[in-house]
């Protein structure tokens, strides 16, 4: 955990600090474990290519979650995520594992995110954000928004 | 055309489900996506923190739909085996849907989720939209799930959008 945020730390246009973050197949049982969603179409790469991708593809919702990491380790222990969207734009490829810790080399994604409006709404410190994961290529695969409030020093 | 026994579902609740929340559910949810906060697996941390005692990452609750029970219990698998949503996809695959792709949600969160919580899920159909495109038909199917807490707080709305091709 960082050090804590607060309000007056914050300007429009500041960039959100970034996470980094890779993804195996090791991951992907994980998160199907933990999650709950058995959708074939993230670990059966034959249900995978008849959907119409090359692989299993790494679950939304998990880029969902490492977004939402991304705002919760920014705002520290004493922020609050209010609101929370993002929109799966294009497919993510987990790592194939290479020992059975140790994922190949390859792609690592980075969430990222940028302030784009501080206003203070109900006596509350509210910061909104545009917030996106870059492959390893620096596409955005999946985009969003967020709303925090912060605390003040005051 | 979507069969009338398809679209006589929007508006209609389609699953009520119940979860009991486990700080070991918790710790292996927070672990899967790598995410190492304390206050989602140290008790000592959690209990030194405004929120008393450990607490779910936001987008959690999420993961309940899938191993929540189901309010009406008849077998001991998770609410989604028996969810109106899953015989809902079923009908899609026969109408020739039969993939589904999550497309995206919006969270709208007011209280934590603590470890021990009894969390009770809610979720209707919104919307069911067929749409003819250049790469084929898909269906857009819109949910909301509003999850409540054992003090009839609501905790969190989630709309979510799945595409099913």
């Amino acid at each position: 955990m960082s050090r804590q945020l607060y309000w007056e730390d914050v300007k429009e246009g500041n960039e959100v600090t970034p996470l980094a973050k890779v993804a195996t197949s090791q991951t992907l049982v994980k998160w199907a474990g933990a999650s709950g969603d058995f959708n074939p179409l993230h670990y059966e790469e034959a249900f995978a290519k008849a959907s119409g991708v090359d692989r299993p593809v790494i679950p939304g919702a998990l880029k969902r979650q490492w977004l939402i990491q991304l705002m919760t380790d920014w705002m520290g222990g004493e922020g609050t995520l209010k609101k929370f969207s993002c929109r799966y734009r294009a497919v993510d490829y987990p790592r194939l594992m290479r020992t059975m810790t140790e994922p190949q080399e390859g792609e690592t994604w980075w969430c990222k995110g940028k302030v784009t409006k501080k206003y203070l709404l109900d006596g509350e410190c509210h910061i909104d954000c545009n917030i996106w994961v870059e492959n390893g290529k620096g596409e955005l695969t999946t985009t969003g928004k967020a709303t925090v409030t912060l605390p003040s020093k005051s | 055309m979507l069969s009338e026994e398809i679209t006589k579902l929007i508006g209609q609740t389609y699953d009520t489900s119940i979860f009991e929340v486990e700080k070991e559910s918790i710790r292996r949810f927070a672990d899967a996506v790598g995410d190492a906060n304390p206050l989602y697996w140290d008790a000592e941390y959690a209990k030194k923190s405004r929120y008393g005692s450990i607490i779910a990452p936001p987008g959690f609750i999420s993961s309940l739909w899938f191993w929540g029970r189901p309010a009406k219990q008849s077998k001991p698998g998770p609410a989604s085996a028996t969810s109106g949503l899953f015989s809902l996809i079923d009908n899609l695959s026969r109408a020739g849907y039969r993939y589904t792709l999550d497309s995206g949600i919006d969270y709208e969160f007011f209280h934590p989720v603590r470890a021990g919580d009894t969390i009770k899920s809610v979720s209707v159909i919104k919307d069911l939209i067929e749409r003819g495109g250049k790469e084929g038909k898909a269906v857009f199917l819109v949910t909301e799930t509003t999850y409540t807490n054992q003090n009839n707080e609501i905790v969190a709305i989630a709309r979510a959008t799945y595409i099913q091709h």
